[in-house]
């Protein structure tokens, strides 16, 4: 290790790392630390001046080994190892100290600053010698893609990836695709009818001969890694043969357990054990649901939906299938759930009848919903007076403290709506803010201020029946601030509509463990970086797309669906992919043979080999946690990239100062 | 700086939560003291307990191993590893004479930012409560070499 050439660029960042460190005194200290050749400053390294200097120096210096003190790997570490390796230089040759992330914009005083600066970089600086030259690990990729989650997001990701030519997968865990949007009657601000946009789009996925489309069905196990994932999908009894079913609902009128709360309809309407969930669906076939159904629950049934079926697509016996799939990338477009008002208890959502929620009232006004499109309230009557109670569940510390994004658009919407069904009815719209911040979004607001929609400003604070007054008598009233008036108001209505905001999934968690990645603090799927990379997650070959990232319009979602396909398609387009090459070897040299990693080894790459009493690490199936490392008594397994004398290297060299 | 004494800290922070954690920490621009510094392993399974007595051995008067949430592990279970090490590491530490509260195990998501600041705050303050450990100089002072080699010379007969 005689001839390291080392070389330290720090960077300003502007005044982000300038501004708290004193950069000319690091980097005159570097100039004399062990084996610096040269020690250089810039104003911004990932500039293409400042990446020019690397080069320089590694064709002009013969540097061998380079520091870059900057941001976070995770942002520009690809960018100075790809320079290096223009310059000809090993990219591995490459640390970078993070001074900004976890220096300068974490510490308060200057001259702090300054000394943590000097430990991060001298940790580099002392175990830049010990880094070997490594070389990618080039490995196959799987050609088709995985879709999880069939609402507009995933519908709209898997067609775009279909017209690339791409097999995809798409896996949903309802009878039908169509999520959410398929319930919606119009969407905001166009007034488009839902249907009439989704349907073409939900029937095309079906079609698509390279979509594989696994509705009803949940992924169990992801395996694998980025360009080769190996997927376990569950795919539930439908106890109908799907290939004979032809979806004539000839069973469903059939069917004598008629009061089953639609899920489709928010429970407003009912549906039969055997159901079709709504007349779009897609596929169009029925499903028994196991819970409901007579004969699948060992009561007697003369099963006349089984006598009703023409093509005899009946099976009571049916059994879940387990599918093994391989995809090189998989989209998660899992979508969100509406936040359950029942725990704001002062809006009385289960307590009165005409308290209903924003997804309810969409079934309600949908011509193809429970009451034919007639807004109606529980007794069959016209509401007179309808209260619309914005940010329910969200911008609120006590449940949710983000802002859903959709709810004031789609509370305008419902406005607008009501108007037009029943042009003498009062509406309220109770608001914090009046957020339209989208394209047409503002002059929505303003065209539904002209047609005579009562703006309050304020948080309701209680939906009671409790009444004061002769004219409050018979009514809902609820109690808000209208903080534009400076006067608490009383405002009897007929119907409440609570806006309540979107939340992640239920089991968003649990999903996002089986495939690897992680959540933000508010639950949603979290983005690999928020603004550059908002489609990725940490799992390489992941992305993400539509509410399960957080809540936003179909504008949006549609975009960053489109995204999420172009990303994948970037990857499976290409016949191999490079991995990181930080794995694990072991010498069968020293190896005794103990077993222990193959124990501890998560991903079941590490085999005993018999025959020569040693273990072996399967390279492909490595992902470079280094847990063998560790545990060997005996230190045989090393990690590339980690091996014990770097991270030994980097301890002494923080701890030098 | 104050002259109160200021501890030097080591931090393994894994790559996948922990240390894109520290990273949020700095994006909110949440302030810390900057007694620590992290090195970055894949997994905090990586971590061996001989790291841990390196850092101790080269002066840090404490250890912070920080890896992903259980369930939440990159590598499937790598940090249930690290959670089954660490109480026989503490274990042997403690019966080296290590005061207990020298060796910090957490779990710090990439969302907590937050976390990651307030562990790093409460844990300088702890050791700087504990004060400095003082194993670095042990092993570094020459006259204490000799003296370990002379009594092996008197353990061992010519």
């Amino acid at each position: 290790m005689a001839d390291e050439k080392i070389a330290v660029y720090f960077c300003h960042c502007g005044s982000n790392i300038g501004g708290k460190v004193d950069v000319e005194k690091v980097t005159a200290w570097a100039a004399e630390q062990p084996n610096v050749v040269v020690s250089r400053e810039y104003k911004y390294m990932c500039s293409d001046p400042g990446q020019d200097l690397i080069k320089d120096d590694i064709q002009k210096l013969g540097v061998n080994r380079v520091v870059v003190a900057a941001c976070s790997p995770t942002m520009h570490e690809p960018t100075f190892r790809k320079a290096a390796a223009d310059a000809g230089l090993n990219p591995f040759l490459l640390q970078m100290a993070n001074v900004r992330e976890h220096c300068s914009w974490v510490t308060e005083d200057k001259d702090e600053a300054t000394e943590k600066a000097k430990r991060i970089l001298s940790a580099q600086i002392h175990r830049l010698p010990f880094n070997q030259p490594l070389d990618p690990i080039e490995v196959p990729v799987n050609p088709a893609v995985m879709v999880v989650g069939g609402g507009i997001a995933g519908i709209e990701a898997a067609l775009k990836l279909s017209a690339t030519g791409k097999k995809v997968f798409l896996v949903e865990r309802n009878p039908s695709i169509g999520g959410h949007m398929a319930m919606f009657d119009k969407t905001f601000p166009t007034l488009d009818c839902a249907a009439c946009i989704l349907t073409p789009k939900m029937s095309a996925a079906g079609k698509d001969p390279n979509i594989t489309m696994l509705a009803y069905s949940e992924v169990e196990e992801v395996d694998g890694y980025v360009g080769n994932f190996k997927v376990k999908v569950r795919k539930k009894a439908r106890y109908v043969n799907t290939d004979t079913c032809t979806g004539c609902a000839a069973c469903q009128d059939a069917c004598v357990v008629r009061k089953v709360p639609s899920e489709f309809d928010q429970g407003l309407g009912k549906r039969t054990a055997i159901y079709i969930p709504f007349p779009q669906a897609v596929p169009l076939r029925a499903t028994i649901d196991p819970t409901n159904c007579l004969t699948l629950k060992g009561k007697k049934c003369k099963q006349p939906c089984t006598t009703a079926c023409g093509p005899q697509a009946i099976d009571f016996d049916q059994q879940d299938e387990v599918l093994d799939l391989e995809v090189g990338a998989i989209i998660m477009a899992t979508g969100f759930e509406l936040w359950d008002p029942t725990p704001e208890t002062r809006y009385s959502y289960g307590k009165f009848d005409n308290v209903i929620t924003s997804l309810e009232f969409e079934r309600i006004s949908n011509a193809s919903g429970p009451t034919g499109g007639h807004i109606t309230l529980k007794n069959g009557e016209a509401p007179k007076s309808v209260a619309i109670l914005h940010c329910v569940g969200s911008r609120d510390e006590n449940f949710q403290e983000h802002c859903s994004r959709v709810c004031c658009m789609y509370s305008l919407k419902f406005s607008h709506l009501i108007k037009e069904h029943l042009p003498e009815t009062e509406v309220y719209e109770c608001y914090i803010d009046m957020r339209t911040y989208g394209k047409g979004y503002e002059e929505f607001y303003k065209r539904l201020m002209d047609e005579g929609v009562h703006m309050v400003r304020g948080r309701a604070g209680e939906v009671s029946n409790v009444a004061l007054s002769p004219e409050e008598e018979g009514h809902l009233i609820v109690k808000v601030e209208d903080t534009l008036l400076g006067i608490v108001r009383r405002i009897p209505v007929d119907m409440v509509i609570l806006s309540s905001g979107l939340a992640p999934a239920h089991d968003a968690k649990e999903v996002s463990q089986i495939f690897g990645f992680g959540c933000s603090a508010n639950g949603f799927y979290l983005e690999r970086h928020p603004k550059l990379e908002p489609v990725s997650t940490v799992t390489d070959g992941i992305f993400i797309a539509g509410c399960c990232q957080y809540p936003k319009d179909i504008p949006d979602t549609v975009a960053q669906a489109g995204a999420a396909a172009a990303c994948a398609l970037a990857l499976v387009d290409n016949p191999t992919v490079k991995v990181e090459p930080t794995i694990s070897y072991i010498d069968p040299e020293k190896c005794a043979g103990c077993h222990i990693c193959v124990s501890v080894c998560p991903h079941a790459a590490i085999q005993y080999n018999e025959e020569k009493g040693v273990a072996e690490v399967i390279t492909a199936a490595c992902k470079g946690c280094g847990v063998c490392v560790a545990a060997c008594g005996s230190n045989v397994p090393q990690q590339a990239g980690y091996l014990d004398e770097q991270i030994f290297a980097e301890i002494e060299g923080a701890m030098a100062l | 700086m104050s002259d109160q004494f200021e501890p030097r800290l080591i931090g393994f922070l894994c790559r996948w939560c922990s240390y894109n954690g520290a990273d949020l920490a700095g994006t909110s621009r949440m302030k810390y003291p900057p007694n620590m510094v992290p090195i970055k392993t894949n997994c905090s399974g990586r971590i061996d307990p001989v790291h841990v007595l390196k850092a101790f051995q080269e002066g840090a008067d404490g250890v912070l191993i920080a890896g992903c949430h259980p369930g939440d592990c990159h590598y499937i279970n790598g940090n249930y590893r690290t959670a089954g090490r660490y109480p026989l590491m503490e274990k042997m530490l403690e019966q080296m004479g290590l005061e207990h509260g020298r060796v910090r195990l957490e779990w710090v998501s990439a969302a907590e930012g937050e976390k990651f600041q307030r562990v790093v705050t409460e844990f300088t303050a702890e050791i700087r409560a504990l004060g400095p450990l003082g194993w670095g100089k042990q092993f570094h002072d020459e006259s204490a070499d000799l003296a370990v080699d002379e009594a092996a010379k008197e353990a061992v007969p010519a």
